[in-house]
């Protein structure tokens, strides 16, 4: 089908016909070479030497007789991509795309976008992810459409739970008649986006160029319209090396982008009712703001109701540094509301009610509400607007009072306004008490986090407090940007750390998938690069191991980013499972030689993650036990950031 | 039945036990029973493991600490006395006493 254009002038198949009579010839060429740098008295070669037209043949670059009349198709595609302004491309080079990746760099510049070596798909995926978050602008990855979209594919996933959008474009080859034989073959398949469909929000395979256009357009605008979602094009290596003979002939669709959908107003009239009388309101957010104006928007609605805000960390969505912001107490305050209302909450069952793994229940686990019979529910989610069956990241099931299929961040508008003009005159006085009342409770809090951060200060291996606040004094005085997660280190960076900018912390992977932190981080940091901010990554030891060439990446691109490993030398998250299940046997966890269960620590030996940083391009220092060496390490770290170069300190902590 | 039998053990552990157990020895045994995974080498404690709450400086009294260790139902798994023995646990008690106050958080300029 993609192949049916059978005016070209010059064909892929006659282009390799060229190709393999020229690498036929090659080592003659070498060999003629030899003979004519052969020293005087050297033993005579049988061989004849050649005339001087062959070696010229044989020598100089072939030329390629047939210039084709028109241009390569996908010079075109490259036309359609530059019309959305696409910053950069993480991409491991693949056959399957060739045709486009010549254009890219050839007929395109390797501008807008730019290609990003990558050393695996995961990686590159998990770019884009982490570029999304700190830009608001999606990427575009090319893949190999079998083998590298299978790499790709935990990351898409991660990015699908994490409703961030990425063009990912998988190159196939879809005319088996003329399909070269072996490797490309192999990389082949009737439908290569079967892989991702069930966690992408929309694919295509188009089999011609305006198809291309449309679909890649269509893709984009699918991707950014919330919720927003990985999306995939299936790219035939015919169709890309095919050749356009009337360029006039072919059209851009124009991209416009789509309105958010907002919640119904009646709905929002009826929530904001219910918080405007409210005795103890609560507003819980996950991945509700999605720029900056979204914090600013969350502040505004908590302060008209003068609520306490429970922060899921999904995004940078409320300040901790506003007395409103009472994330330490959620569980004290979600037990105690009369009204809460979640803002794209990822899982509002387990939010509102507890899961203990204790082997109750049949072995199912105790599971507790943690809120009263009569408190109402409300939510704003646009999950709703993009469920689909197999895997369950729609999480379990929590019926709630008033639900809004929209996007958080575009109804809170109209839901301040809503609430503005229902709050009764006779409880402001109620109102304004509740918020002196969270005023008391926040200073409480912040004292308390500053008490616990205290403990095992000096201790060796080196607390993850202690660790967070010697980055936070080198940079501090920066315009930061944290870019990896902190859940598994305490949160720390998040509880201690003043973050009143959106672009502060970016949330989590979404699907909680290992691999993406350490290449999410360096693709938020090429963002971060771009509005001239410093970004700091506590890079978990575990999830490096899957990636480390993204930090290769970042040396060769030259992408700033301190990264701080959170070196625990374990999989530590298992290591209480295996614990569990063992007590739960009335078995003692065995241990080998390591300091936890078998199979789930990083040590005999332990990874010299500085070595490794140091082999892949970067500035690193460590391993690092003693709290005391810290600071200067991270200081001559923080120069070679502010050079424009990645550094790594590998430091040996505490577990959590 | 199992969880009163096993409270009824704890708070059989005479004290005297407890006190005249070894730090040193509670301190391995709080590492090779995995003790510290969740709650930290110096038992500091984590909010990320939902058990991992803080264990010194100052522990809960003996018997609440063994009570505890030996019949939990929450997210902590309890330790039979298979898998942990009295004397060990005797020791890791030992061990937490031990632990020292952290300096005044007043006093950490980090902190302040």
């Amino acid at each position: 089908m993609a192949r049916a254009d059978s005016r070209t002038k010059l064909n892929r198949r006659k282009f390799l016909a060229g190709v393999a009579i020229a690498g036929a010839a090659a080592p003659q060429v070498a060999n003629a070479a030899t003979v004519a740098e052969a020293p005087a008295g050297a033993p005579r070669r049988s061989a004849l030497r050649p005339s001087a037209k062959m070696a010229a043949a044989e020598t100089a670059t072939p030329v390629v007789p047939m210039q084709a009349a028109g241009t390569p198709a996908s010079d075109f595609m490259v036309d359609v991509i530059k019309s959305l302004d696409i910053a950069y491309l993480p991409c491991n080079p693949a056959q399957s795309f060739r045709g486009l990746h010549e254009s890219l760099i050839n007929y395109g510049g390797n501008r807008k976008p730019e290609f990003l070596t990558c050393t695996h798909e995961e990686a590159s995926v998990a770019m884009a992810h982490g570029y999304f978050k700190i830009a608001g602008k999606p990427l575009m990855v090319l893949c190999h459409g079998t083998v590298g979209l299978q790499h790709a594919a935990m990351a898409i996933y991660n990015a699908w739970c994490d409703r961030v959008p990425v063009i990912v474009m998988g190159g196939t080859d879809l005319d088996a008649s003329k399909r070269p034989p072996g490797v490309p073959t192999f990389h082949s398949a009737q439908d290569i986006n079967a892989l991702v469909r069930e966690f992408t929000k929309w694919d295509d395979q188009p089999v011609s160029l305006p198809h291309f256009a449309q679909s890649f357009v269509r893709a984009y605008k699918v991707a950014m319209t919330p919720p927003h979602e990985p999306v995939m094009l299936a790219l035939d290596c015919g169709l890309q090396e095919e050749t356009v003979h009337d360029r006039s002939k072919l059209t851009i669709p124009r991209y416009v982008p789509t309105a958010p959908p907002q919640g119904d107003m009646n709905a929002v009239r009826e929530a904001a009712r219910l918080l405007a009388n409210a005795e103890r309101p609560v507003i819980i957010a996950d991945k509700c703001a999605r720029t900056a104006a979204g914090v600013t928007r969350l502040v505004e609605l908590a302060e008209a109701l003068q609520a306490p805000v429970v922060d899921r960390k999904g995004r940078m969505n409320f300040p901790n540094t506003h007395y409103l912001s009472q994330t330490a107490r959620g569980r004290a305050l979600i037990g105690q509301a009369d009204v809460i209302i979640g803002l794209e909450l990822s899982d509002y069952w387990g939010t509102v009610n507890g899961y203990i793994d204790n082997g109750d229940n049949d072995g199912a686990g105790l599971q507790e509400s943690h809120i009263k019979p009569d408190a109402k529910l409300i939510s704003i989610s646009s999950m709703l607007l993009n469920t689909k069956s197999n895997y369950q990241d729609f999480q379990r099931f929590q019926p709630v009072d008033i639900e809004m299929a929209g996007d958080a961040e575009a109804t809170l508008p109209a839901l301040i306004e809503a609430v503005k003009q229902a709050l009764p005159a006779s409880r402001k006085a109620a109102i304004e008490a509740r918020g002196q009342a969270l005023k008391k409770a926040f200073a409480e809090t912040r004292e308390r986090t500053r008490q616990a951060a205290s403990y095992a200060w000096d201790a060796s291996p080196i607390s993850t407090a202690r660790m967070s606040m010697e980055v936070y004094a080198q940079i501090k005085d920066f315009d930061w940007s944290s870019v990896g997660g902190d859940r598994q280190f305490s949160s720390w960076p998040t509880r201690l750390w003043p973050m009143d900018k959106h672009y502060h912390h970016i949330g989590g992977p979404g699907g909680y998938g290992i691999g993406y932190n350490a290449p999410a981080a360096v693709g938020a940091a090429l963002a971060n690069r771009d509005a001239g901010r410093f970004s700091v990554n506590f890079q978990p030891d575990g999830d490096l191991m899957f990636s480390p060439g993204a930090l290769w990446t970042a040396a060769r691109h030259k992408i700033p980013l301190l990264s701080v490993m959170h070196n625990n030398r374990g999989y530590h998250q298992e290591v209480m499972h295996v614990q569990r299940m063992s007590n739960r046997r009335n078995r003692v966890a065995s241990l080998g030689n390591d300091l936890g269960p078998i199979g789930t620590r990083i040590e005999n030996p332990a990874i010299d993650y500085a070595k490794l940083a140091s082999s892949l391009g970067l500035y690193s220092a460590g391993p690092i036990t003693d709290p005391k060496d810290l600071a200067p390490a991270l200081k001559k770290a923080v120069e070679a950031v502010k050079a424009g170069e990645p550094a790594l300190v590998d430091v040996v902590t505490q577990p959590r | 039945m199992k969880r009163i039998a096993a409270l009824i053990l704890a708070f059989s552990l005479a004290p005297a036990a407890a006190f005249a157990a070894s730090a040193e020895k509670g301190k391995a045994a709080f590492i090779q029973h995995g003790c510290w995974q969740c709650h930290g080498t110096q038992g500091q404690g984590s909010i990320m493991t939902s058990a991992g709450k803080r264990l010194a400086p100052n522990p809960l009294p003996w018997e609440a600490f063994a009570g505890f260790v030996r019949s939990t139902n929450r997210a902590m798994p309890p330790f039979s006395e298979k898998i942990l023995s009295d004397a060990d646990l005797a020791d890791i008690y030992a061990y937490l006493q031990s632990i020292p106050k952290p300096p005044d958080v007043s006093s950490i300029p980090l902190l302040k």
